[in-house]
């Protein structure tokens, strides 16, 4: 399956799905995400402070996944370069930032990632460094191999997604075989101590729903998936995040082409919970894209929202002040955080 | 084309308390109160709810129920397993009766 952007579909440019988004049912300005905000008084919505750097190494993958909010996959060659990583570092020791989370595309695949972790490490031995791994990357070439020699010394906790405990649910969302590669490397991680009680080796799992619903209970679907994951593969993980799908790129593409559009956005802003809206990721988050161009989230910097900060839009011209003060830019797609219990990169917020 | 069910009704469920409010009100709670967490789990409740709507035909419950099992993490094999289960009992419903019938063979013949 070849990306939108290579297939030149009309979505892959930001400008459609944000069009869409501002302008069609069931959405008009008196259900609009601004005028929800509005109404709890939280708009604008403010930054609180910039406890997480989360950092898109490129858009290159190795899967295909179907709702990828990037788009991510083989064809595309967008990734950061060193000189990028070398302003993020810059950041990083200027500044005292919790969680450094790395994220792609298959962040492993950029021919840094290596060097850029062990650069993070050194600088701040503290980090909570945060990689999302798409697990199937351990099997897909040898030299990805030893990737969890590498994660344990460099204490590296891993994110990975797993849509569902049985091969159907997942390979429809990830691709053919990608369950059962996804299953052998969870295999791999736990043999190194990831996941394992007592290893201090921290192995997290997404779950994020494979069609035009919402995500459950997190702590019920942590419970049923650590009980089937043990059962059927001996695979132990520390804790499951649901997240629920935003309607941007292949997401919004499977929602148009499938006439659940309207239906999903309604129940978005249905459960629309201001609680949730309190605790959106966001306000204590900064995105810097491939290019290193910064942004409020993964999903704006995919719409290509830049942050509403002028004097500091790009990495190289970081300013923490500005910054953690910062109006966050929301629009329509940010209904898919705040339904419901709440979703970010770390599952549930309310 | 009207027809007797239309999906969009299902939106209008909560409605039905505009003409009896009381007992609206008190069917919604107890409703809320039926579905919560309890010595079932939610997703327990959630496969039963699925299985009952097919047995009573219901297009709406089946609407809801198959998203809510979705949603709380239910595949699809679980979920067809719940409707067998719905399926095993009325198909049973029916033969079991056939032991009146037996009975009544019995009483009528030589």
């Amino acid at each position: 399956m070849k990306s939108l952007k290579a297939q030149l579909h009309p979505i892959s440019e930001p400008s459609f799905g944000l069009d869409l988004l501002e302008k069609s049912f069931p959405i008009d300005s008196n259900s609009s995400f601004k005028q929800k905000l509005t109404e709890i008084r939280l708009f604008p919505l403010q930054s609180t402070s910039i406890d997480i750097l989360q950092i898109n190494l490129g858009k290159m993958c190795n899967q295909v996944c179907k709702h990828c909010h990037v788009d991510a996959g083989p064809d595309r060659k967008e990734i950061m370069v060193r000189e990028t990583m070398e302003y993020c570092l810059d950041v990083i020791k200027t500044h005292s930032i919790k969680t450094i989370d790395l994220t792609g595309g298959a962040p492993e695949m950029n021919p840094d990632f290596r060097w850029f972790v062990e650069s993070i490490r050194a600088i701040n031995p503290l980090a909570t460094i945060i990689v999302r791994c798409n697990l199937t990357i351990i099997l897909a070439n040898p030299k990805y191999n030893d990737l969890p020699d590498f994660f344990e010394e460099n204490r590296v906790e891993v994110v990975s997604s797993l849509p569902y405990f049985t091969a159907m649910k997942t390979d429809s969302q990830r691709g053919d075989g990608v369950f059962d590669k996804s299953i052998r490397a969870l295999q791999l991680l736990n043999k190194q101590g990831y996941g394992v009680p007592g290893s201090g080796l921290i192995l997290n799992l997404v779950y994020n729903p494979s069609g035009a619903f919402l995500p459950g209970s997190q702590e019920g679907l942590e419970i049923e998936f650590k009980k089937k994951l043990k059962e059927k593969f001996q695979i132990q993980f520390n804790s499951l995040f649901a997240i629920t799908n935003i309607p941007i790129s292949r997401f919004l593409e499977y929602l148009i082409r499938s006439d659940n559009y309207e239906s999903y956005m309604e129940k978005l802003i249905e459960n629309f919970n201001p609680a949730a809206a309190q605790g959106v990721m966001c306000r204590t988050t900064i995105s810097v894209g491939w290019d290193g161009y910064l942004y409020d989230c993964d999903f704006n910097q995919m719409l290509e929202l830049k942050v509403d900060s002028k004097d500091s839009q790009h990495i190289s011209e970081f300013n923490y002040e500005n910054l953690s003060q910062r109006e966050i830019v929301v629009k329509n797609h940010c209904f898919g955080c705040t339904a419901g219990s709440g979703s970010s990169c770390g599952g549930t917020t309310a | 084309m009207k027809t007797y069910y239309n999906p969009d009704d299902l939106k209008k469920f909560g409605s039905i308390t505009n003409l009896q409010k009381s007992m609206g009100d008190k069917f919604f709670s107890y409703y809320g109160e039926v579905f919560k967490e309890g010595a079932l789990t939610a997703r327990e409740k959630s496969l039963i709810a699925l299985a009952v709507a097919h047995a009573i035909q219901c297009p709406y419950c089946i609407d809801a129920y198959t998203t809510d099992t979705m949603e709380k993490g239910c595949d699809e094999e679980q979920m067809m397993e719940a409707v067998h289960v719905a399926a095993a009992i009325r198909g049973g419903a029916s033969l079991v009766h056939s032991t009146q019938m037996i009975n009544k063979i019995k009483e009528i013949s030589m």
